[in-house]
């Protein structure tokens, strides 16, 4: 042996087992592609084959490039970050939110103008829209909160993640279900379930990946240093946990066979719908809320410099808050032929949560008490607090629609496309972007390129939204009332095909919201990309390095 | 001190201990969904009696997979509410018992085009080739994408009967008659004066047996899929159907 044995090097078990593990995955992988029933299955099997690989060279190669020692938890005293999986999801955030904010103008364009769907099948309205939806909610959303949760998990805890290959196994193993389930959408692989549409096998695999996602994240907040769990991290675990319930009961499904990609999901009609929706809303409850209230609350105190207005809020906004909402997602079922009992619970407990959202949204604004002046000098913290007000707005508008006779009106119709953007664009968007400018700087450890275009950004996306919102509420409460509309002759008064008629102009509106709400994502790319890559070599700044 | 109090000093607790934490969210996250969800399992008033349901025979299944697979439920609703104009445009109100065989269910969210869940019988085949094939041809201001691709694609229903079994395997009372004809009858089904449509109108009443696209020498997907969209909403004779027994 030429090594002595204090250097001497090994396989740990994880790279060991993980190299092992993908090697099976590829031959089995290849098994499958070469009995596929659908040569779409097969494409699936060779990118899983592709993957496995890939990951199986990757192991061995950063095996080769490491270090004998597992790198040190603290050097000199203070903790050592983990921040490569966070830099990463980071880019692969921007990347995503600017492929999924130019697929929902495309649908948009569509809608307006049909021809565009060019009668091809990859591009049809019908396999664009999930493209459309999980691009920006799982893609750009999920990047956006795994890398933030990653990145306060470690500071708030003052301790190093959890695991060596496993946060990267997150990053890189959620992103390539994301392909999986993207390139699915555009061959027609879907199970049609509103926000869960990937097929079984997609499902597996982010199950997997979850659940490893939580274990590294639950292994961190075990290993802290602090005595308390930070309020940000209670929302992450909420919204980390509750994902996992929600996807496995929603998605229970049997394959036709290891070699089909088609599956059939185990719930049948209405308990299909009612599983569906206490899903789907809880999507919305857990994924786009929880998880975003996370970041609420750790960069709007970080990035205005002050506390948390009220600690006894937050305990209350929290534990109310994930309770009430579990409750809602009937409302989306309302007049149906889902049992009136369940409508009218759905509904109740919609109205009560209007109270919870309004004191986490009062606790984030008012956590600003004594540094208002940076509202003028700050885009950053000036599109998240924009952002928390447009969650006020957005949850307390929902409210109002799970109301049985408002949502007479307004189900089915473009009033709650509407309402979904006001929360999706105002609020997830611009706290996403927000998190995304004190990130970079933080983690590259570099001043942010310019906060000039950061201005641009939040003036032309916010004009964006509000174009994008407000035609689709006109065309939304337009369409409900033409669909009832009676003559005096107590005849139906429109044809169907005359409301959507009157829907043209108010598509065309929204196209041109969607389309600036897109050109500030762009400027946000520059920015990040130049940031991250200065055309001059920049010495690092050490005041833009958050306080511990 | 009360309840209220003695909790809210106790808080401390859960900040201090992941697992306990952990265990906390999963027990208050819990609540809602059970009590929403598991009733309709067994609450028996939940899906009403209703003569004439059966499975879909399997060209309306893998019609039905083509629905699924072109995202179609992201434009058009199949669950007609209870209010008066809904009713008059589209018919009786959807019932939780006309869905009771779909894995998974298809009432949509949104409607950038009509309900479907009646649209069986209402137009004709013709029709349909012509509206799948150009919307616009047939009715000028739809904003519907053409489907040209489902004429020119052979239906691969070579696998149906596997389809069936799981079906089968969760809930949906497919005989073994019925998996063992699957192939047979979707060919059955797509032929004009079959001899053996006796055979399939016993296994499956009402299901209606032609060639669906106009096309006798090929069987296409749109063959299976405007043989489903003509089935849509058949089943339940309404005229028989006792709205005041099935009160909830």
């Amino acid at each position: 042996m030429a090594l002595s044995h204090a250097q001497a090097k090994y396989m740990t078990f994880g790279e060991g087992g993980s190299a092992v593990a993908f090697t099976a995955l590829a031959i089995f992988s290849i098994v499958v592609a070469a009995k596929a029933y659908a040569p779409e299955y097969a494409f699936h099997a060779y990118l899983f084959a592709a993957g496995s690989v890939a990951t199986v060279f990757a192991i061995v190669n950063r095996y080769f490039d490491r270090g004998a020692q597992a790198p040190p938890l603290v050097i000199d005293g203070k903790p050592n970050y983990n921040m490569g999986p966070v830099k990463l999801a980071t880019v692969l955030a921007v990347f995503w939110g600017i492929a999924g904010f130019a697929v929902g103008l495309w649908i948009a364009l569509e809608l307006a103008f049909p021809a565009l769907n060019f009668d091809l099948s990859f591009i049809s309205f019908g396999r664009l829209r999930p493209l459309h939806t999980s691009a920006v909610i799982f893609a750009f959303g999920g990047n956006v909160l795994i890398a933030t949760s990653f990145y306060v998990v470690q500071r708030t805890c003052r301790a190093r993640l959890v695991g060596d290959l496993a946060p990267w196994f997150v990053v890189l193993g959620y992103n390539f279900f994301i392909v999986i389930a993207g390139t699915g959408y555009l061959l027609g692989i879907t199970q049609s379930k509103e926000y869960a549409e990937p097929e079984w096998y997609a499902d597996l695999l982010l199950t997997i990946v979850w659940v490893v996602y939580l274990l590294v994240y639950l292994g961190t907040l075990m290993r802290r240093t602090e005595p308390h769990i930070y309020v940000a991290n209670w929302f992450y675990l909420a919204f980390i946990l509750t994902i996992a319930v929600l996807h496995l009961g929603n998605n229970a499904a049997v394959p036709v066979s290891v070699f089909s990609p088609k599956s059939y999901i185990v719930w049948s009609g209405v308990q299909d719908a009612m599983v569906q929706w206490w899903y789907g809303h809880n999507a919305v409850g857990f994924f786009l809320t929880a998880g975003f209230l996370g970041i609420m609350y750790y960069f709007i105190p970080k990035r205005a410099e002050r506390p948390i207005y009220s600690y006894r809020l937050s305990i209350v906004h929290f534990w109310s808050l994930i309770f009430l909402y579990i409750w809602a997602g009937p409302h989306h079922l309302h007049y149906t032929a889902l049992p009136d009992w369940t409508q009218t619970l759905g509904m109740t407990f919609s109205i009560m949560l209007w109270m919870p959202s309004w004191g986490g949204m009062i606790n984030g604004i008012m956590t600003l008490s004594g540094a208002w002046d940076k509202l003028r000098t700050d885009p950053v913290l000036r599109m998240m607090v924009l952002s928390v007000a447009f969650y006020g707005m957005a949850t307390f508008e929902g409210p109002v629609m799970s109301v049985k006779a408002v949502n007479s009106l307004s189900h089915y119709t473009d009033w709650t496309i509407g309402h979904v953007h006001s929360g999706a664009l105002g609020w997830v968007g611009f706290i996403s972007f927000g998190a995304i400018y004190c990130l970079v700087p933080w983690l590259w450890n570099r001043p942010l390129y310019s906060l000039r275009l950061v201005n641009w950004h939040f003036w032309i996306a916010t004009i964006g939204i509000v174009v994008y919102v407000t035609s689709m509420w006109v065309a939304g409460i337009l369409q409900g009332l033409m669909w009832r509309a009676y003559t005096s002759l107590g005849f139906l008064e429109y044809s169907f095909i005359e409301t959507v008629e009157a829907m043209h102009p108010f598509y065309v509106i929204r196209a041109i919201g969607g389309a600036l709400f897109l050109v500030g994502a762009l400027i946000m790319a520059f920015n990040v990309w130049r940031t991250i890559y200065p055309r001059e070599q920049l010495a690092p700044v050490a005041s833009m390095t958050p306080a511990e | 001190m009360s309840i209220g109090t003695a909790l809210w000093l106790k808080h401390w607790i859960l900040e201090r201990n992941s697992i306990l934490l952990l265990l906390g969210i999963l027990i208050v996250i819990a609540i809602g969904g059970l009590v929403e969800v598991v009733p309709l399992f067994y609450l028996r008033s939940t899906i009403e009696t209703a003569v004439g349901m059966r499975p879909y025979t399997p060209l309306e299944l893998a019609g039905r997979n083509i629905y699924v697979r072109e995202g179609c439920y992201l434009c058009h609703s199949q669950m007609i509410r209870a209010l008066r104009d809904e009713v008059e445009r589209y018919g009786h109100y959807s019932l939780a018992a006309e869905s009771m065989y779909d894995h998974p269910f298809q009432w949509g969210s949104k409607r950038n085009g009509p309900d479907l869940a009646r649209a069986g019988g209402k137009y004709s085949d013709d029709w349909h080739r012509d509206h799948l094939q150009d919307p616009r041809s047939v009715v000028p201001g739809s904003i519907m994408p053409a489907y040209p691709w489902l004429f020119t694609t052979d239906l691969d229903f070579s696998h149906i009967a596997e389809d069936m079994k799981v079906q089968a395997l969760l809930g949906v009372p497919y005989s073994d008659e019925m998996i063992a004809n699957a192939l047979a009858d979707v060919r059955t089904q797509t032929t004009a004066d079959a001899p053996d449509a006796a055979a399939l109108a016993k296994r499956y009443p009402k299901a209606q047996a032609r060639d669906f696209d106009g096309n006798p020498a090929r069987i296409t997907e749109a063959d299976a899929l405007i043989a489903y969209l003509q089935m849509l909403g058949t089943l339940v004779d309404f005229k028989l159907y006792d709205d005041k027994a099935n009160i909830r």
